[in-house]
């Protein structure tokens, strides 16, 4: 008995230590990011730095305005493309599709989660670009070659988790639905859909955050010019490529501005975090109901 | 029981891994012992910009070559990260095409021009304007003119495509165009293979890259009536070149000493002289 206490302990240790890895992790990062990112927005002026719309590293204008529009549009744009697909995407996998057709599916929308994102860029740019161009000229890279690409990669996070809230709602529910004389249709978005709405939302939240981290395949597509744009065939500059594209640069105060951008993506990604715990605390109470 | 088992496995194991560690050191220490004796061996990291890296590659292979025992390992950063590599001392050589800035400069480092480069302005082949003076072009890098047409060509805007700031072909276009700065909406690509592929798929587009990266899918235009080629640049009839740097931080080290007098070297330059112009 002694013994195998002596080993549970250890073993106990063991996955503490490993927890506490990870979050020791994410501290010195977030304190790095702030050490490096506070002095920067200290002399620049908070004001000038997140308000002010021009960024000329080379004359000392640190203003990242159109980046942070940028990084919003892009992500609203990318949901735009993504969440109707995604949704109806998982409405047929859970709700109509035969199990053959949904598994073979599911293996498909897995493996779009696997592709790596500067293959998206690169399939962006070499592919959507032109198109764009040809269409409506400008040279493509654009908002909205962005928001295509963006949209696309997002889709697996939506499809998957959609599908698991829609799959969550008790049986019973669309029994009672079809009994009372409903359509498959109705009882689907009026009776299945609202059931499983947090989850569905916790789905969009997810895939805001992927949508405004995403770096590499946004550098190839969107232009990288930093204006705020006017129309989605105009290009633009997110957070995330403003720090990829000038870091290997940067030096001095230069770096710091770059740091204070990840500072800035920081808040914005912890905004979109919280509001995901708070639906996805909401989708747990309904499922545990 | 199965507890002590237990404790003589990892009391084992950790011989075991002591003894290798030991081990593996020993003959580590004497391999590098035995190099210095009679041949040098070991890395060279090289790092900086993108558009010194292909020549850099090409060096590093051919030294290699030479001296199997010696690996040469290229990143290209860009010219700004090669400086900064340096002045860190983070790697042993830096590689930059531009010169250095005054808050760069430290005592300590060491700048060898292994090469001249031009920089040309390209466009897509099917444009059809071919030949611009320095004057024109700076007027539409900076946005004074907009449409092809007030250049000869079709009746389209023109597109420009520029790279990211603190690249160093950006520095030297800038600096020797006289250009304050690029339009500020202009599409920035990241390093001299995304302007190309940006110019080779835009009909209307405009940019400028590193001569080494030149070939059929876009073309290089005439500056003043002079082709961007390693004679005009040569005789100083094509005006829009540079230099390309290899830095050192202090007393260079006998593998470093070894690589750049071999870039220097005849052997080196005909190397350079395929694409670049040689210093000598």
């Amino acid at each position: 008995m002694k013994k195998s206490n002596w080993q549970e302990k250890l073993n106990e240790k063991l996955y503490l230590i490993s927890a506490l890895i990870s979050i020791a992790l994410i501290l010195s990062i977030t304190l790095f990011i702030f050490i490096k990112g506070v002095p920067a927005i200290k002399e620049i002026g908070i004001k000038n730095f997140v308000l002010g719309t021009k960024w000329k590293a080379g004359d000392g204008q640190y203003g990242i305005l159109p980046m942070i529009v940028g990084s919003i549009y892009v992500t609203i744009g990318a949901c735009l493309v993504g969440v109707p697909i995604g949704l109806f995407t998982a409405i047929y996998l859970s709700e109509m599709a035969n199990k053959k057709t949904a598994d073979f599916l599911r293996k498909v929308v897995e493996l779009l989660a696997g592709i790596p994102s500067v293959v998206f860029g690169f399939f962006g740019l070499v592919s959507i670009v032109p198109l764009i161009d040809k269409f409506f000229g400008g040279g493509g890279n654009s908002l909205f070659a962005s928001s295509i690409i963006l949209g696309i990669m997002i889709l697996p996070t939506i499809i998957s988790i959609s599908e698991a809230s829609i799959r969550a709602v008790p049986k019973e529910y669309r029994e009672g639905s079809l009994a009372l004389g409903s359509t498959h249709i109705d009882s689907t978005f009026k009776v299945i859909l609202p059931s499983a709405k947090s989850g569905i939302l916790a789905s969009i939240v997810l895939a805001l955050g992927r949508a405004i981290g995403e770096t590499m395949a946004v550098i190839l597509v969107s232009g990288n010019t930093p204006l705020i744009p006017h129309s989605i065939f105009d290009r633009v500059r997110t957070l995330t490529s403003n720090i990829a594209i000038e870091m290997g640069y940067a030096y001095g105060l230069h770096q710091g501005a770059l740091f204070a951008t990840g500072v800035i993506l920081f808040v914005f990604i912890m905004i979109i975090n919280g509001v995901f715990l708070v639906f996805n605390r909401k989708a747990g109470e309904l499922n545990d109901r | 029981m199965k507890i002590a088992s237990f404790k003589r496995v990892v009391l084992i194991l950790s011989l075991v891994l002591m003894v290798s560690v030991v081990v593996a050191g020993c003959t580590n220490n004497s391999k590098e012992a035995e190099g210095t004796d009679s041949k040098l061996e070991g890395i060279i990291s090289i790092v900086g910009s993108t558009s010194v890296t292909p020549l850099a590659e090409e060096l590093g292979q051919e030294f290699s070559n030479k001296n199997p025992e010696i690996k040469v390992d290229v990143q290209g950063v860009g010219s700004t990260a090669g400086i900064k590599a340096i002045i860190d001392e983070t790697a042993d050589v830096g590689i930059s095409s531009r010169d250095l800035k005054d808050e760069e400069k430290e005592s300590k480092i060491k700048e060898h021009i292994i090469a001249y480069d031009g920089i040309v302005v390209v466009v897509h082949p099917e444009n059809s304007v071919e030949d611009l003076d320095m004057d024109t072009i700076n007027k539409i890098f900076t946005g004074e003119i907009k449409n092809w047409k007030e250049v000869g060509g079709e009746d389209e805007e023109i597109l420009i495509v520029s790279r990211e700031e603190g690249s160093g072909t950006r520095g030297a276009f800038e600096e020797i165009l006289e250009l304050d700065s690029v339009r500020e909406d202009a599409l920035i690509a990241e390093g001299n293979g995304a302007v190309k592929a940006n110019i080779a798929s835009k009909k209307n587009s405009i940019g400028y890259i590193s001569l080494s990266y030149l070939d059929d899918s876009i073309i290089g235009l005439k500056i003043d009536g002079i082709e961007g080629t390693v004679e005009n640049i040569k005789s100083g009839k094509y005006k829009v070149s540079r230099p390309f740097l290899m830095l050192t931080n202090g007393e260079e080290g006998p593998l470093v000493k070894e690589f750049l007098d071999f870039v220097l070297s005849e052997e080196g330059q005909k190397i350079v002289g395929e694409k670049q112009i040689t210093v000598k």
